[in-house]
């Protein structure tokens, strides 16, 4: 099954931008169905991101964060072709991880 | 993605994930000798400071401290969202040694809509998507050198965020 | 609020003249007049901005969508209607088979008036053509598979200049005459044409909508609304038109569809595809 997980890391001289998108409702808990009841929340609650063994990033997330959350960040470091690690983990157990190249 | 479904013991969940990961039989995550790949851990989100309802609780459960306006945090939000669900909100900061970002929506049934970790050697900033429940303030702050500043901007929403 | 919005849209719109040459079907003429009232109207603004919609009429708008437009929402969409296009059908054929050109970058071609059936075809009804003859089930033109496919279709015509064709044959002449009177008709209990609106009033609000010049308006099809929280297809958002100011939504392509979708598009000749797009 394809990733929920899309980064795009660009390393630019001794920095690197990181942007993500990952696929998910973040259902805020808030939100009535079409038969009017409330859809429960289901969100992702950390984002981790992890270069050289080191953490480079963590987004702690609630309900108020849009569906399909997009994150955007940049840390020193980091080379054309190194590992960054992405994972996730939401309110309902649930998790995914991804290890894209920087480009 | 993995999907444990309505096991109620995260900690065994957790323990069961990192052993998947990589052999490593953890009991937790404080320190290791070794560094180690370890994925979002869920002990890491402080539920109670997302339920909290004000910037004074939110800010004091997350961080123990208030927050002082200051011009070196720079909040980029829109004057009039287009569409409560989807804001794009960019915060950046000029000032030193910043540990952490957090975005306060004051309007919305819980104060805190994120908060960011920001290690050393990442830089001062951070952009995301927010929903916003209706007209709000919306507060930027930054923990740097242990205290914490702030920015504030009102954002118009017309169509709400929250499915009105 | 409402009320006053309606009130001024009908004293200004009165019966909204028509930007046409004269009587006789003339389609040069007509998309001469249209391009001039709008370039007229809108003189600081570039003319293939035109299609990016409420995003050419509002520079607060814009920079939002900017910002999306980095990493956009509608993504996911994408790259579903990608895998879609890509996977055979039980009978081992491809869209592929069905488009000129292998169907990649042909979206700006559509409408097109097929002279055998003597009917304007959309890309959502070619689609639909070339399941049914390679023994699949038609998707429905309101739902995320069509609106996932087009939005791929559409992805690979970027940049493409609109390219619509009205053949010198009396019933394309015909649809496409159709198509403009759809267009400036009233209708509904709101009383209102899509002129109303996208002639009269691009650049303005009602409630908290911003309108979108008519000029180009199909050129972002399919869109991903912030609204929806999802892609939506053509059908669903001219459909959804219709219940907006309380008319009776038609069936999904139905003719008049097609036809105001054919007069548009050809308005919009030689503006680039900006689809698939993404509007509040």
């Amino acid at each position: 099954m394809a990733s929920t997980i899309r980064v795009r890391a660009i390393a630019s001289g001794d920095t690197t931008e990181v942007q993500s998108l990952i696929q998910h409702p973040m259902d805020s808990g808030f939100v009535k169905d079409a038969k009017g009841e409330v859809i429960p929340p289901h969100h992702i609650e950390v984002v981790q991101f992890e270069h050289g063994g080191k953490t480079v990033f963590t987004a702690l997330w609630g309900p108020a964060v849009s569906k399909d959350p997009y994150l955007k960040f940049s840390f020193k470091g980091g080379k054309k072709g190194d590992d960054l690690k992405v994972s996730w983990v939401d309110n309902k157990g649930a998790s995914d991880s991804l290890t894209a190249k920087i480009q | 993605m993995n999907e444990f479904g309505g096991v109620p013991d995260r900690g065994r969940r957790i323990i069961l994930k990192s052993a998947v990961a990589g052999g490593l039989v953890g009991l937790g995550f404080g320190s290791f000798p070794f560094p180690a790949f370890a994925n979002a851990d869920a002990k890491d989100w402080p539920a109670d400071a997302f339920k909290q309802k004000s910037e004074a609780d939110a800010l004091k459960t997350l961080y123990g401290k208030s927050a002082e306006a200051s011009d070196k945090v720079n909040l980029d939000a829109p004057e009039i969202a287009e569409n409560g669900a989807v804001v794009p909100i960019a915060i950046t900061s000029t000032l030193p040694n910043v540990t952490g970002i957090a975005i306060l929506v004051l309007e919305n049934p819980f104060t805190l809509a994120a908060a960011y970790k920001i290690p050393e050697g990442t830089q001062a900033a951070a952009a995301s998507r927010l929903k916003m429940a209706k007209t709000t303030k919306v507060v930027a702050v930054v923990e740097s050198g242990g205290k914490l500043y702030s920015a504030t901007k009102e954002v118009k929403v017309t169509v709400g965020g929250c499915g009105g | 609020m409402l009320r006053k919005v309606l009130f001024a849209v009908a004293l200004v719109a009165g019966t909204v003249q028509p930007l046409l040459a004269d009587n006789a079907v003339n389609p040069q003429a007509d998309f001469k007049a249209f391009r001039k009232y709008f370039t007229e109207r809108f003189p600081k603004l570039p003319l293939n901005d035109f299609v990016n919609g409420p995003y050419s009429m509002d520079e607060g708008l814009r920079k939002q969508w900017q910002a999306k437009e980095e990493f956009p929402p509608y993504d996911f969409a994408l790259d579903k209607g990608k895998e879609m296009f890509a996977k055979p059908f039980k009978n081992g054929k491809t869209y592929a088979d069905c488009f000129p050109n292998k169907g990649i970058g042909v979206r700006q071609m559509y409408p097109m008036f097929d002279a055998k059936s003597g009917e304007v075809i959309t890309l959502d009804i070619a689609i639909n053509e070339c399941r049914q003859v390679n023994g699949e089930a038609p998707l429905d033109y309101l739902k995320d598979d069509m609106a996932s496919l087009t939005a791929y279709m559409a992805f690979t015509s970027r940049g493409k200049p609109m390219d619509i064709k009205i053949l010198n044959d009396p019933r394309a002449l015909a649809a496409y005459k159709k198509g403009e009177e759809y267009f400036y008709t009233r209708r509904g209990q709101f009383n209102m044409s899509c002129a109303s609106c996208h002639v009269q009033n691009p650049g303005n609000h009602i409630r908290t909508e911003m309108l979108a010049p008519a000029l180009g308006i199909m050129n972002a099809l399919p869109i991903y609304r912030s609204e929806w929280g999802s892609m939506g297809s053509t059908s669903r958002r001219l459909t959804t038109c219709n219940s907006q100011i309380r008319g009776v939504p038609l069936k999904p392509e139905a003719e008049e569809y097609r036809d105001v979708e054919y007069f548009l598009s050809y308005m919009a000749n030689g503006l680039p595809i900006s689809g698939p797009g993404a509007r509040p």
